[in-house]
This record gives structure tokens, C-alpha cells and sequence, in this order.
């Protein structure tokens, strides 16, 4: 016998659920609402993402300025120049470095990138610049052009003049673009672009100034760029020098931003969970009291599969209408990340409608509410017809097959998510274990907090008291459910707090300690002594002197790194191998060092091979033990060194830091540059001693780390703005499955209250066990939400960001009480019709 | 007459924890097509439980219930459903309106069921026929107790099934409606002629029965026909 009937097809199981659900439509809705926010957050993210692959792709050439550049760390050398005429000669090249600037005008004096410019760079895109004509003439009037916020900060406006080194130019305009530079990375060093045939004038290229030569190339439609990189790379990085092209350019930026809307889309999709639990909490008591229903249905002849189709369609439906909203809002909301990204971004961004992002927001609507609903919706499936006639059938049993069957699609498909956004099946696994186990902390936590309620029930606490904590437990309840969203989202709000102290507080200067807070980079063995007088001269302290040798690494544990670099599957790091390493020469360790293997080298022991001292994260990356051989190449001579020791060094600590320490004795003779700090007590100080030095010294570069710090902050509010505004949708979807609990719960409070009210409780008491009731669970939920956030920040501080755990009691004093306080009034405000309802209201409905 | 109702040695037990509760123990009788049939007894006595075997909503522990020719243990549930659907009426003593839907629409849903597709004018004649084709858009909620047992007699007819199995039909309803109701269930029963098994307390309306079981503590105490 065919398990349908015959003759009823879908169209009827459509046409049912219609029926039964426009009867249901406001507890619909709420369903709904539970996921919207949350598509619409993935959904903007996932469009903004791809609109910004986009248009990295579209701008690659642009964003280089060129088809492809050789770029190298000195002024070329023979084999460099030969490979760069061999490709024809360059079409425009640079050479770049950070200098103090000074104003005449203002008498002040900035730190700045100088890009002296030969020839018409950018060859894709343009210079930005007011006036607009002089990013075509500055060449030929031997003019400067001037970051147009550093133009700002010192009101200079174009004629002004600016001094660089030995040489005075006349501003010819404020550049507001360069191709591939984004407004956070010229916060630091400003751009300051002058001609190229100045440059030597400066006479700023001196020793140890860290410079950097480009050459731009336009490449015909023939050459094959990706070869082209492949043929010439080994051979440029023998010399120090390597060749990128637009693509991988442009590949290694979008790799960057894809990375951060990756973390974004992941806080967006907590979202999207949390709500999922919402949907599952609301429809479980939705089918509950459908289940008479099912029964009748049953009775007259339903079979289980079509009164389960006919729920799993108003779900399936519901998801399908919330999926539609947030592609919706999310696709509007869009609209507005290029301007909360815009100091990240390095190029202009065109908002298109992303189709991959709507079929997103559509799948995710209809799967997940699908998915959550699936346990609630199975008793439909196992309702016995039985029920009808009132005979207690044995409770219809669920398979407990079945119900692992479903948890496991759950999971399998949170994974599939996770997968299909991080691309990486281990960051996945841990984000679904990550996000299981703080659910199920905060559902255990929750479960026996109030097991311990239960067992240590106050009795002695009057009767609204004790009423309002029974509420909790009555049947039906979805006490766990809010206190698992309620506890999510403070969660979120303090371990945001948390962090974000964490990182200020590691990027904040101690005033009172009076560390060093002005970095003298750049200063010649010859000026020294003078420099240091200047110092002194102003009333400043000489705080460090420290002699930096710059060299590179020649080989490895006697393996060349040329060889390293041919080696796929070294474990040495590409970095290591192409950095110019700046070392110093000291006898003793400084406060931000700790030796944590080998022994400390304080001078060179005689007879003995020099021992170094190299940072723990140097040794990670470089696969080296104590004991272990390097080869440096410094300017030339080839110096044979072993590793003596391994340094735990505090990089957070404003302070000179280096990767490598040689003992005293070795590089005193060698070609090297000084560093030179100094506190001074404000800015006005900083600005004042900068001003001395530039006129004195001016190819000393003197770094103020307030300044740096500022702009650190900076970054740091706009991260946290863009985090706060994700977290954003977790606490609003945490509202709205607040709200929807109520209103589910609604119609039995009212029940309740006029019982209660006929037992002869009066308004007020009723009032004031509700209110008990919301102050419980929004204050369970807060508590446990911020206690867990204290937790997790500290393993955050630990692990993450290696910095010592910063207590507060912001959360505890603001975000606890105003999460409780914010349940309480949602919770008043929708059990106002409780409040109202007259017992003769209630009995009406009843009959 | 044919038989369209067979009882034989029926036996139910319900488990709570670790006591089992034997709630029906060695029931048999039988129903000819067309009669009129009641069951009668004290709460507590096994008749709903009964009622529920007999109309294949539960599975007996031991015994056989054969319906309209079918031996109801051998069926799947969904099997069930579909003779159910085709053979059975259901008259409750709380009506089990689908609240979510209208009076029409409460009476087309067996039909819809079977697949028939002028659903809607069959239901309306006999919403017609019970005095409520001026009702039939409005929802349960808004009908009167016995305006919605009326419709749930509607309903119980729409597939004109062969038996139609009424448990306490008039228990939720004041003396005179429940009257009216009575007389509309024989009525329509006639018509039809359809076999009629009603569950009740009401000793008047068991007499008015071709045939009464007397049920005690899940025994039968007597079977007459009348």
C-alpha cells in the first residue's frame, strides 16, 4: 500500500501550511527575525569581500602604478642593472626612505617618507594632487608634493617651502593619492615626493639609511609576467633584489583583506548561530502546540510525512523570507564598509551586487532554520493520533538515531560554513569546536547555576521572590536559551573591552617610569658626540646610544641560503632569508630581554668562535638551536658566528629591540650608525628638540613614539569600531530571541497571572515577580557572560597576544548592569498585555 | 450483514516506570455494517482506550482488531493513516477543530486528503446540511460550542466513510445542543448509512443504540443487543 494518499500532492502540503501558518504569522515573523540580522551581516561582509576582490583585480595595475617592479635594498649593482636594461630600461624608477622634513614657514619638522620620482610614475593610475597639474610638472620645477594631511596638520598650503636634508624645495601641491598606499600607512612617515635628480643633494643617502630603489616597468601584451617572475626572481634575490608583479601584487592584497573579512564573516556567522538557537527554542514550543493539531491531522487520515512536510514548509518558508530580508538589508549595508574601511583601503572601491553573496544569504536562511528547527519539528513526525481522545499514548518517542542524525547535520554543516569561508579545514574544526565549547560552557554554566537553585531553593524568600524563581523552571521555559544568547552577547561586549585594553595598554607609553620616547635613528659615528651634546644642551636625557651594524644572512647551519631559497621544503622562513638585519653590540641584557636557553655572552671570549644571542621568535622561524652556525655577510666580510643563546624579548616594550646581540669585541670596527634615545616630558618638548636636530643634524631621523602611538590608537579604535559594529548583530539577534521567548510565553503568563490574580495577588505583586524574573535571567546571563569573558581574555593575553591580562571592572560596573537592565525592560515592556489582560479576557479565549 | 468491526481477545497494558497497568483484558465482540453500536462504562473503565484500538490509533499488546476487512496489527502507521482516511469518521468530545482553519476549510481537509478535487463544494453542502452554510469562512474560535461539534459532524461525513467512531460526542455541550447534535449524528448516519460506535456515560444515548458494551475495569461486564 502507497504510504501517501494517493491523489494529495505537494501542492496541498503548500497549501496546508499556508493555511495553519498566516494564522501564525506574527510567531513566524519572529522566527524570522532571529536570522535576518545575521544573513544580513554575512551577506554584507561576504559581497563587500567579493566587491573588494573585485576591485583589487580590476585596479591591479593601478594599485602597482606598473606592470611589474624590481626593487632592491641599495642602489643597484652591475648584475641588478644588467637584468633591468635587459628588460629594455625602466619607464620610471624611485628611490625611497624615511628623513626628517622641516617647514620654514611654521619652523616645525616631521618624519617622512622622501620618494624621489624619475620619470612618470605611476604609469597606471595617477598622482591625486591640488592642484591637479602638478603631479605632471613637479619634475620640471624641481618641486615637491606634500602628503595633503601633514599639509593640513601644519598649515602649509602650496608656494610654502619644506627642507629636506641640505636642500629647500617649494611645495607645488598636497598629494592626496599614491597608487598602493593606504591613509593608515601614511600616518606614520607621510609621503613626501620630490625629484629624483634632488635626491643626492639631500645628501641623505648616507650609511645605514634604510633605503629602497624601484624600478617601474610597463611590460608588452607578449611577455608572459608570471615566467617572467619565475625566470628572474632567484637570480634578483642573489643580489638583494627581487621582482613583483602587478598580479602577485595585487594577490598578496587581496590574501590580506581576505583574511580580515574572514574574521569578520565569522563574527557575523555567530550571529546567524545564535539565532538558529533562537529559531530552535521558538519552534520548539511552536510544534508543541501544534501537535493537537497534528493529532487531528493524523486521525483523519496524515500520514507522519505530510503533517511533518507541512511544518518543515512554513520553516523552510520562513527561512526562505528571512533569507530574502537579510541579502536585503545586508546588500544595503554594504553600501557603508568602504566608508568604516576606508583608512585600510589603498584604492577606491565600486559596490556591486554580489550574486554568490544572495544565493549565500538564501542557502543559509533556508538550511540553518531548516537544520535548527529539525528536533523540534521531528514530534510532528512521532505524534501519535492517539492523543486526540486524550489517552496518554507513552509519549511519542523520539529515535535517538534520528536525533543524532540531526545534530550531526548540524554540525556537518556549521562545518561546511566554517570550511567554505576559511578555506582551511583545521581553522574550521577549531572555530566549530571553539564556538561548541563556549555554547556549551555557557549552557553548562547556565544548567548548573540553576540546578543549584533548584537545590538550594530559598525558601524562606517571600512569595514573588520565590515565584519569580520557580518562573524559571516552569514547563516550556526557554530559560537556558536566554541565558545562552543573553550570556553570548555580553560575552562578546567584555572580551571586546577586554582585548582592546589589553592592546592599548602594550601600546601606551608609562609616563611615570620616564621611558624613552624619542628615537634618534640614522646618526654617523662622526656625529655622535655631538648629537648627544644637543641633547644635553636641551635639557634632555641621553637615555640609550646603541651602534647598529646591518648585515645579512649568508648561510645557515653551513647551508648557503641561496641553496635555502631553492629548497621547498626548508623550514627556514622566506624573511629570514631576505632581511637586513640590523644588529647591535652589547655587554649586558636590557629589561625587555630574558635568556631562556644557552648562556649570555657578555665580550668576546678569546680563542673562542663568537657567541650571539638571538630572540626566541628569530630562532622559531630560522629552525636554530643553541649551538647552531651562522654565517652573516657584513658589508662584505663574511663573519662565522654560533648561537651562544636564545632571548625571550618583549616586543610590546617601547624600546630598542633587536633580533640579533653580538658580544662586545667584535663589531666595533665594523661600518655602523648609531641610535639614540631620549624622553622628553610632552609634545611641545618633542616638537621643539626635532626642530634643533633637523636644523643641526638633518639626516638624523628622529622618530616621536607619542605620535606613533597615536596613530596606533587610532587603528586600534577604528578595529575595535569595526569589530563592535559585527558584535553589533550578535547583541540585537540576542534582543530579538529575547523578545520572541517572551511573546512565545506570552499567552501562559497571562494564564498564570490571572490565576494568580483570582488567588488574590495583587497588580503589583504580579508586576514584581515578572520583573524578578527578567532581573534573573538577564543578570544570570550577564554574570556568566562577563565572568567567561575574563576567562577567555586571559587565555587570550596568554596565548594570543603575549601580553600580561589587564583586569577591569568596566564590565562588571557597565556592561553587566546594562545588559540586565536592558533584558528587564524588554521583558517589562512585552509583558505589558499580561499586566493588562482582565481574568474575563482570559476565560473568553479559554472557551 | 457483513462485519466491519472484529474484536478478538484484545489486551492492552501501559507501562509506567516499573508497573504495568493492564488497562483492557479480553475483549471481543463484533459489529455488522450499518448498526449503531455504544460503549458504555464507568471513567476509568477502558472505553476510549478501547475506541482508539478499535479505530487503529494505537496497536493493541495482544489480540486482533480487524476494520473494514483488514487486520489492523499487519499495517504500517502510515497504512493506517490512508484507511483511516478512506474508511473512518472521528467525532470528538472537544470537536479537534484544526484551529488555523476555517469551518470550510476544517470539513475539505479529509477530502483534500483523498485527493478529491471539488473538496470545497462537497464540504459545503454539508456544512449546508448542518445549518452552517452561513458560517463556514468563520474560525473555531468564533463558532459556538455546538456550531463546532456541527461542524465536526460535517467533517466526520465529508468522506462518507463506512464507520464512524463518536467518543463522548455531546460531553462538552449543554443538555439541549447536545440533543440537537444527537439527532443530527443519527441522522446523518441513516442517510449514509454508516456504521456508528459512540463512546459515552449517557445512558439514553446508549439506548438509542442497536447494540451496548458495558465496560468495567477494562472488562466486559455485558453485551446486549438491544
Amino acid at each position: 500500500m502507497n504510504t501517501l494518499s494517493p491523489k494529495t500532492g505537494t501542492a496541498w502540503l503548500f497549501k496546508m501550511a499556508w493555511r495553519d501558518g498566516k494564522a501564525n504569522i506574527s510567531r513566524l515573523i519572529l522566527f524570522m527575525a532571529s536570522i535576518i540580522l545575521g544573513i544580513a551581516a554575512v551577506v554584507s561582509i561576504q559581497s563587500f569581500s567579493e566587491n573588494l576582490k573585485k576591485n583589487i583585480g580590476q585596479q591591479s595595475k593601478a594599485l602597482m602604478g606598473a606592470d611589474f617592479i624590481i626593487d632592491s635594498r641599495n642602489s643597484p649593482n652591475t648584475r641588478v642593472q644588467q637584468i633591468i636594461d635587459s628588460l629594455g630600461g625602466a619607464n620610471a624608477s624611485e628611490v625611497n626612505f624615511v628623513s626628517m622634513a622641516a617647514f620654514p614657514k611654521t619652523n616645525d619638522a616631521k618624519l617622512v617618507r622622501v620618494r624621489g620620482m624619475k620619470g612618470a610614475f605611476p604609469l597606471y593610475g595617477t598622482l591625486e594632487t591640488v592642484p591637479a597639474k602638478a603631479a605632471l610638472d613637479y619634475q620640471d620645477k624641481n618641486a615637491a608634493l606634500v602628503d595633503a594631511t601633514l599639509m593640513l596638520q601644519y598649515n602649509l598650503s602650496p608656494g610654502d617651502s619644506i627642507t629636506i636634508g641640505r636642500i629647500t624645495v617649494p611645495i607645488l601641491a598636497a598629494l592626496k593619492s599614491i597608487p598602493g598606499s593606504s591613509s593608515i600607512s601614511a600616518s606614520i612617515a607621510p609621503p613626501v615626493i620630490i625629484p629624483f635628480s634632488l635626491i643626492e643633494k639631500t645628501e641623505l643617502l648616507q650609511q645605514g639609511s634604510r633605503k629602497d630603489y624601484q624600478y617601474f616597468f610597463v611590460a608588452s601584451d607578449k611577455i608572459n609576467l608570471d615566467v617572467l617572475s619565475r625566470d628572474l626572481n632567484p637570480i634578483l634575490e642573489t643580489e638583494n633584489a627581487g621582482l613583483s608583479t602587478h598580479k602577485a601584487a595585487s594577490a598578496r592584497l587581496g590574501r590580506r583583506y581576505t583574511n580580515v573579512s574572514k574574521f569578520l564573516n565569522l563574527v557575523a556567522f555567530i550571529a546567524l548561530l545564535l539565532g538558529c538557537i533562537g529559531i530552535a527554542s521558538s519552534v520548539h514550543i511552536y510544534i508543541k502546540e501544534k501537535l493537537p493539531a497534528v493529532a487531528v491531522l493524523k486521525c483523519m487520515g496524515a500520514t507522519a510525512r505530510q503533517t511533518f512536510s507541512i511544518y518543515l514548509i512554513q520553516i523552510a518558508g520562513m527561512g526562505f523570507l528571512g533569507g530574502l530580508l537579510g541579502v536585503g538589508i545586508g546588500l544595503g549595508l554594504q553600501q557603508f564598509f568602504p566608508l568604516l574601511l576606508q583608512a585600510f583601503l589603498p584604492f577606491s572601491i565600486d559596490i556591486s551586487v554580489s550574486v554568490s553573496a544572495i544565493v549565500l544569504g538564501l542557502v543559509l536562511g533556508i538550511l540553518m532554520s531548516v537544520l535548527f528547527a529539525l528536533l523540534p519539528l521531528l514530534s510532528t513526525w512521532y505524534v501519535s493520533p492517539l492523543e486526540v481522545l486524550r489517552v496518554q499514548a507513552g509519549s511519542y518517542v523520539k529515535s535517538k538515531r534520528v536525533k543524532l542524525l540531526i545534530f550531526a547535520a548540524i554540525l556537518g554543516f556549521i562545518y561546511a560554513v566554517t570550511f567554505w569561508l576559511l578555506r582551511d579545514g583545521v581553522y574550521a574544526l577549531g572555530f566549530v569546536l571553539g564556538v561548541g565549547f563556549t555554547f556549551c560552557v555557557l549552557a553548562g554554566i547556565a544548567v548548573l547555576f540553576m540546578k543549584g537553585i533548584k537545590h538550594f531553593f530559598p525558601k524562606a524568600w517571600g512569595f514573588t521572590a520565590r515565584q519569580s524563581l520557580l518562573n524559571l523552571f516552569r514547563p516550556n521555559n526557554q530559560t537556558l536559551v536566554l541565558i545562552i544568547a543573553i550570556g553570548l552577547g555580553a560575552f562578546l561586549i567584555s572580551t571586546l573591552y577586554f582585548t582592546r585594553n589589553m592592546l592599548q595598554s602594550r601600546a601606551t607609553l608609562n609616563a611615570a617610569t620616564k621611558d624613552p620616547n624619542m628615537i634618534l635613528m640614522d646618526v654617523q659615528t662622526t656625529q655622535k658626540e655631538a648629537v648627544k651634546q644637543r641633547i644635553v644642551l636641551n635639557k634632555f636625557p641621553v637615555v640609550d646610544d646603541l651602534a647598529i651594524v646591518t648585515m645579512r644572512l649568508h648561510s645557515i647551519k653551513e647551508v648557503l641560503v641561496n641553496t635555502i631559497r631553492k629548497d621547498s621544503s626548508s623550514l627556514v622562513r622566506d624573511w629570514v632569508l631576505n632581511h637586513e638585519f640590523r644588529a647591535t653590540y652589547r655587554d649586558s641584557l636590557i629589561p625587555s630581554e630574558k635568556i631562556i636557553e644557552g648562556r649570555w655572552v657578555p665580550k668576546i671570549e678569546l680563542g673562542k668562535p663568537v657567541e650571539i644571542s638571538i630572540s626566541s621568535n628569530f630562532a622559531k622561524d630560522t629552525n636554530l638551536a643553541v649551538g647552531d652556525e651562522l654565517v652573516f655577510n657584513v658589508q662584505g666580510v663574511l663573519m662565522t658566528t654560533l648561537v651562544g643563546s636564545i632571548r625571550d624579548v618583549n616586543w610590546g616594550r617601547a624600546q630598542m629591540n633587536f633580533l640579533v646581540v653580538f658580544p662586545k669585541g667584535v663589531l666595533e670596527e665594523a661600518p655602523q650608525f648609531h641610535v639614540l634615545t631620549s624622553y622628553t616630558p610632552n609634545e611641545e618638548a618633542s616638537a621643539g628638540l626635532q626642530r634643533d636636530l633637523v636644523k643641526q643634524f638633518p639626516n638624523v631621523s628622529v622618530i616621536d613614539l607619542r605620535q606613533i602611538l597615536q596613530v596606533v590608537e587610532g587603528v586600534l579604535n577604528k578595529i575595535s569600531w569595526v569589530i563592535n559594529f559585527m558584535a553589533f548583530f550578535s547583541i540585537l539577534t540576542g534582543l530579538i530571541v529575547l523578545i520572541s521567548s517572551v511573546r512565545n510565553s506570552k499567552y501562559q503568563r497571562i494564564k498564570e497571572s490571572v490565576l494568580l490574580r483570582t488567588l488574590g495577588a495583587k497588580n503589583k505583586q504580579i508586576l514584581h515577580i515578572t520583573a524578578l524574573e527578567y532581573f534573573y535571567l538577564g543578570s544570570i546571563g550577564a554574570g556568566i557572560g562577563v565572568l567567561l569573558s575574563v576567562v577567555g581574555s586571559k587565555l587570550l593575553a596568554s596565548f594570543v597576544f603575549e601580553v600580561s591580562f589587564v583586569p577591569s571592572l568596566i564590565p562588571f560596573l557597565i556592561v553587566f548592569p546594562a545588559i540586565t537592565i536592558l533584558v528587564l525592560f524588554i521583558g517589562l515592556i512585552n509583558s505589558s498585555a499580561v499586566l493588562k489582560s482582565t481574568p474575563l479576557e482570559v476565560l473568553r479565549r479559554e472557551g | 450483514m457483513p462485519k466491519i468491526l472484529k474484536i478478538d481477545k484484545l489486551e492492552k497494558t501501559y507501562t509506567s516506570g516499573s508497573k504495568k497497568l493492564t488497562v483492557l483484558h479480553d475483549i471481543s465482540f463484533d459489529i455488522e455494517a450499518g448498526e449503531t453500536f455504544a460503549i458504555v462504562g464507568p471513567s476509568g473503565s477502558g472505553k476510549t482506550t478501547l475506541l482508539g484500538l478499535c479505530a487503529g490509533l494505537d496497536k493493541p499488546n495482544s489480540g486482533s482488531v480487524e476494520l473494514c476487512g483488514t487486520r489492523l496489527q499487519d499495517m504500517s502507521e502510515d497504512q493506517r493513516a490512508l484507511l483511516r482516511n478512506k474508511d473512518v469518521g472521528f467525532i470528538f468530545q472537544n470537536f479537534q477543530l484544526l484551529p488555523t482553519l476555517s469551518a470550510l476549510e476544517n470539513v475539505s481537509v479529509p477530502l483534500e486528503l483523498q485527493g478529491t478535487k471539488n473538496a470545497s463544494t462537497m464540504a459545503l453542502q454539508l456544512l449546508d446540511k448542518v445549518g452552517l452554510a452561513n458560517r463556514i469562512h468563520h474560525y473555531p474560535s468564533q463558532l459556538s460550542g455546538g456550531e463546532q461539534q456541527r461542524v465536526a459532524l460535517a467533517r466526520a461525513f465529508c468522506n462518507t466513510p463506512s464507520i464512524l467512531f463518536a467518543d463522548e460526542p455531546t460531553g462538552n455541550l449543554d443538555e439541549e445542543t447536545g440533543e440537537k447534535v444527537i439527532e443530527l449524528l443519527f441522522e446523518l448516519n441513516r442517510e449514509a448509512g454508516t456504521t456508528l460506535v459512540i463512546v459515552t456515560h449517557d445512558l439514553d444515548l446508549a439506548n438509542r443504540t442497536q447494540q451496548v458494551l458495558q465496560l468495567k475495569g477494562g472488562k466486559i461486564l455485558t453485551n446486549k443487543r438491544q
